[in-house]
């Protein structure tokens, strides 16, 4: 199993130059992937912008969105927007696309959220389209385009996976949870008639060492504050010791797991050392 | 520390006393709105699981609940005149109001405060408490003091119940169903004590109606009980204690805390009262709060760790009491059934015991059912010594003998160039043959170029496609007894470059390219197309032709009201939407040998407002058998990308169940089953030939299934234990070597055993003999 690290776009105090020293220090690091979280009404910066700033200071390293809330963007924009970052880092972008969890978003998107679902199922209907015909440039260097993933965890959003996505993005939570994400999107993929299986992408939040873990703790509380109580469990979860880590990344690799990307949850350089140190550790 | 308690219930005390003991420093107060003798409900029920954690909990109100409990291992089936027994489950049961005596008792030893008779509408009475515990149950008021938290969500089940107790002491869980001329009744009833049972009744509302018991009061409602139940009764009474009959309802909460207040047991969580596991879960959630408690110092941090650890517990449990709940909503539909059959299904209806889990409890029963499948419906026969289980029992569809009831997909491929596989099918096939299945299914092949999915799938349309075809089923035949199928389809998923065909020119999502709508001379050529691909089948050699009417493709579009929307005599009823459908079903029949069996892929469900239901899809499926369709697949989902799909564990196994036993059609099942055991949910509806084991096979082969099948039933018995040494074959006989290990009364006793079986061409045993012993 690969591991992959997320960009510190939405920690606390996130500066633009943390965040390009973190991409340029993980492209030289034991990380196969860079990750980004999709928010519109919240502090975040942009996800794509931010990965085509990473993509800008980075050779090798995986770009990823996880996942990208589809629903928002226009779709024929979106399409361009994501073949231009694959132009800028060719055959390193990973799209993730889900319709996100918060009406919020929405609203100050001006969206309305009823039938995002199906509205995400036709967005991605349209950007194999655009990338293929051609009459919306750039050309991705891979004549499919980006890899693409679906997230979430309804029966709709698993058939969407199956019918159109290389992959699943999985929102987080215990391996066990995972493993159960895994078994439904295997049973979509092969009810679809597709050969072969998903590729299968994880994450998880960390901040290592015991003043991280309480700004930790405090960000994903902010962070999941609209999922009411449910922000308690996520803040419990955060990954805060080694001996956590490690353990994620082996119930995870259990479960059939390619790739777990672990976001930070401080806005802190040393997190990434930390982090690379585990996984050399490992 | 001081905690306010809510509602004087199991839960409730059980938590004021395990939380005084944690911590004798703190103060609590339990306030109950009944007096201290007060009770409803006659006995609760529990796990040997739940007792080992309230001995470790508070053993001295273990022991006294020990004392005072009736325990057995037995369930009851009256069913169809038979009584089926059932043993090796472990239960307790003890009356409620002496649980709640010593509950109380052991309250006050401890210096629990408590209050009886003081009914509450806030919290006020507890402001000055650090920690408030609604226990106050499912009609109680806390959980309404935080909705937008808490966000409680009742679900109403559809039948009615009523619970009374009865003076007849039983000796087992007993079920009992019986149908008059109201409809059909059932009993849920099990010991509490030496004297007294609990005596659940529970019936649909039309035979509520019907048998006036909606205008009925206490007593009328108890005389019509004691006399439709009075062959169990024998003579015993009925006792009533606020018996009325009240609709089940089903609780879930997204959060069981808010701020300092936490909810426990009913108050946050309800389960079917058929799996019986209400108090105990209640018991449970207050050692696990306390527990909670101890380790963390933040009050936060503890209720957030219970409900971590609380709440999957709880919704395993409540997934399994909804599947309980509805199968006694619909236990009509297996009236059908022997008694044995039917004993099976009701013990594993919650699929929390499976087959595996029954063997171990109680392999004599399992064995009656292996028996029963595997020898046909002959109670004039001795059940074999050795029968297979119920997944590896064999199956016959008109000429096609399968040898155990899995059936194995070979993988998708999607390199073909116009329909020709670029990779080879035969080890494809002959892998997906090599699991041991007894039927294996190809994927989906396109029987016209603009019917394929991509441009790289499968076809069976172009003679160069008969080539690859044959090789694939040669490959199945030469290395294992199992069957492959041909499948049609159309409509596409992704673009190909060419335009598709749909009954209605409707595309998938809006940005989609719609299809084109039949018309004219297309139902004569796509019907013909399929009638040759059916013949190219034939020459290819397949066992099973299976028509693909499911997940969005051509045929599945007529059957939905949601892709089909013509005007014509295509479109419309359910019976204009099988036309088609029903025709090419008739032809591809008529031109497939009529000793093979057809089987159909149907979409059984949209899952969206408007779409194809499961009612439907029983007339459809009930449709399709009478054109000659042998099997059905039943599939949902696909049809409209909101459309409703699960995929969870088994997912499509209820929609098999209703085809199988509604429509009366053997049903094949399919989704996410990930192991034999949920497979084997799965049972034919028609009799098997007697002692039909191998189809065809190799000689290695057919030694393999009967060694495989005999290791399987040394795991299964508990006092009996069988080796198989070695097994010799020749062309028309397998010879086993076993030894058979039993243990009776404490004394071990070591046998060897010779069975022959003599093996006839078309793959029947003959005759069996058993030498030694």
């Amino acid at each position: 199993m690969r591991v992959g690290v997320g960009l510190p776009t939405s920690t606390a105090n996130a500066t633009g130059e943390l965040l390009v020293e973190w991409a340029r220090r993980a492209d030289g690091g034991p990380f196969n992937s860079l990750g980004v979280v999709d928010r519109v009404a919240y502090r975040n910066l942009e996800p794509l912008v931010a990965l085509a700033a990473a993509a800008a200071v980075t050779r090798r390293i995986e770009l990823l969105t996880m996942v990208l809330i589809g629903p928002l963007r226009n779709p024929t924009l979106l399409a361009k927007q994501l073949a231009s970052i694959e132009v800028l880092a060719p055959g390193r972008l990973t799209v993730g696309l889900g319709v996100g969890a918060r009406d919020d978003d929405y609203t100050v998107a001006e969206l309305d959220p009823r039938r995002r679902g199906a509205r995400l199922a036709d967005q991605l209907e349209l950007l194999r389209t655009v990338w293929e015909a051609g009459r919306v440039g750039p050309r991705p260097s891979s004549p499919a385009g980006p890899r693409i993933l679906v997230g979430g965890g309804s029966g709709q959003a698993f058939a969407r996976m199956a019918r159109y996505a290389d992959g699943y993005a999985h929102g987080g939570g215990p391996p066990r949870a995972f493993a159960s994400a895994v078994s439904k999107a295997r049973a979509a993929w092969t009810e679809a008639g597709r050969p072969g299986t998903p590729l299968f992408y994880g994450m998880a939040y960390f901040a290592l060492g015991e003043e991280a873990a309480n700004t930790g703790a405090a960000y994903l509380r902010h962070y999941y504050a609209f999922t009411g109580p449910f922000a308690e469990k996520v803040a419990a979860a955060n990954l805060t010791s080694p001996g956590s880590i490690v353990d994620m990344l082996r119930g995870y690799e259990e479960a059939g797991c390619d790739q777990l990307v672990l976001f930070p949850t401080v806005s802190e350089l040393e997190q990434l050392d930390r982090l690379g140190e585990v996984l050399a550790g490992r | 520390m001081k905690y306010g308690v809510v509602g004087g219930g199991p839960a409730g005390l059980y938590f004021a006393l395990l939380s005084r003991k944690a911590d004798p420093s703190a103060e609590v107060r339990v306030v109950e709105r009944n007096a201290p003798d007060a009770t409803f409900g006659w006995g609760v029920v529990f796990s040997e699981e739940t007792l080992g954690a309230l001995r470790d909990a508070d053993f001295e109100s273990y022991t006294q609940i020990q004392d005072s409990f009736a325990r057995w291992s037995a369930i009851d089936i009256h069913y169809a005149g038979a009584l089926i027994r059932s043993r090796g489950h472990v239960f307790t049961g003890i009356s409620r109001r002496v649980l709640l005596g010593i509950l109380q008792r052991r309250c006050l030893e401890v210096g629990v405060e408590l209050r009886f008779d003081t009914e509450l509408h806030d919290l006020a009475a507890f402001d000055d408490c650090d920690l408030v515990v609604g226990a106050d149950g499912v009609n109680g008021f806390v959980r309404g003091l935080s909705p937008e938290t808490f966000k409680p969500a009742l679900h109403v089940h559809d039948t009615k119940y009523a619970w009374f107790g009865t003076d007849l002491p039983l000796d087992a869980f007993t079920f009992i169903f019986r149908r008059n001329e109201h409809g059909l009744f059932q009993v849920h009833a099990y010991p509490f004590d030496a004297r007294t049972s609990t005596f659940i009744v529970e019936c649909p509302q039309d035979a509520f109606r019907r048998a006036g018991l909606d205008q009925a009061g206490e007593a009328a409602s108890i005389a019509y009980c004691e006399r439709l139940f009075e062959p169990e009764l024998r003579g015993h009474r009925l006792l009533s204690n606020r018996s009325l009959w009240v609709s089940f309802a089903t609780l879930r909460s997204a959060a069981w805390h808010h701020d300092r207040v936490v909810l426990l047991g009913d108050a946050a969580h309800t389960a079917h009262f058929s799996i019986g596991s209400g108090t105990k879960l209640a018991m449970e959630d207050a050692i696990a709060l306390v527990d909670s408690l101890r380790r963390h110092r933040d009050l936060e941090a503890a209720l957030t760790d219970y409900e971590l650890e609380r709440q999957p517990v709880v919704e395993r449990f409540q997934e399994a009491a909804l599947e309980s709940a509805a199968y006694f909503e619909h236990v009509s539909r297996y009236e059908g059934f022997a008694p044995i059959q039917f004993a099976f299904n009701l013990l594993t209806r919650s699929r929390r015991i499976t087959y595996v889990n029954l063997s171990v409890r109680d392999p004599v029963l399992t064995r009656s059912v292996d028996a029963f499948l595997a020898d046909g419906r002959r109670p004039d026969r001795e059940p074999p010594l050795v029968a297979v289980p119920p997944l590896f029992a064999p199956f016959s569809i008109r000429s096609a003998h399968l040898v155990n009831r899995v059936a194995a997909a070979m993988p998708a491929t999607e390199d073909g160039v116009d329909g020709l596989p670029a990779t080879p099918l035969a080890p494809l096939s002959a892998s997906a043959a090599a699991s041991g299945a007894g039927l294996v299914l190809t994927e989906m092949v396109a029987v016209a170029a603009e019917g394929r999915i991509g441009a790289g799938s499968p076809g069976l349309y172009r003679p160069e496609h008969l080539h690859a075809w044959k090789e694939a089923v040669a490959a199945v035949h030469d290395s294992s007894p199992a069957r492959i199928r041909h499948q049609g389809i159309d409509r596409p998923l992704r673009q190909g470059g060419w335009t598709t065909l749909a009954a209605s020119a409707v595309s998938y999502t809006p940005r989609g390219v719609a299809p084109r709508a039949m018309d004219g001379d297309d139902f004569t050529r796509i019907k013909a197309a399929f009638v040759t691909a059916a013949e190219m089948a034939v020459e290819c050699g397949f066992d099973l032709l299976a028509l693909d009417a499911g997940l969005g493709y051509l045929l599945a579009g007529f059957l939905s009201p949601l892709a089909n929307r013509r005007a014509d005599v295509y479109g419309g009823s359910l019976e204009n939407r099988l036309r088609f459908p029903l025709e090419v079903a008739a032809a591809v029949r008529g031109a497939w040998p009529s000793d093979r069996p057809m089987a159909l892929r149907l979409n059984a469900a949209d899952g969206t407002v408007g779409g194809v239901t499961l009612d439907d899809a029983v007339l459809m499926a009930a449709a399709f058998r009478e054109r000659g369709c042998d099997l059905v697949h039943p599939v949902l989902g696909q049809t409209t990308p909101d459309g409703w799909s699960d995929y969870g564990r088994a997912f499509g196994v209820p929609a098999a169940d209703r085809v199988r036993n509604e429509a009366h059609v053997p049903a094949l099942a399919s989704g996410n089953i990930t192991s034999a055991d949920e497979g084997r949910r799965r049972r034919p509806r028609r009799p098997l030939p007697p002692g039909a084991i191998v189809g065809k096979p190799s000689a290695r082969s057919r030694a393999q299934a009967i060694k495989a099948a005999q290791r399987r039933q040394g795991e299964m018995f508990d006092s009996l234990h069988l080796d198989v040494h070695d097994i010799l074959v020749s062309d028309a006989h397998v010879v086993s070597l076993m030894t058979l290990k039993t243990s009776k009364g404490g004394q071990p006793a070591e046998q060897k055993l010779v069975q022959v079986a003599h093996v006839t061409d078309d793959g029947k045993v003959k005759e069996l003999w058993t030498l030694g012993g």
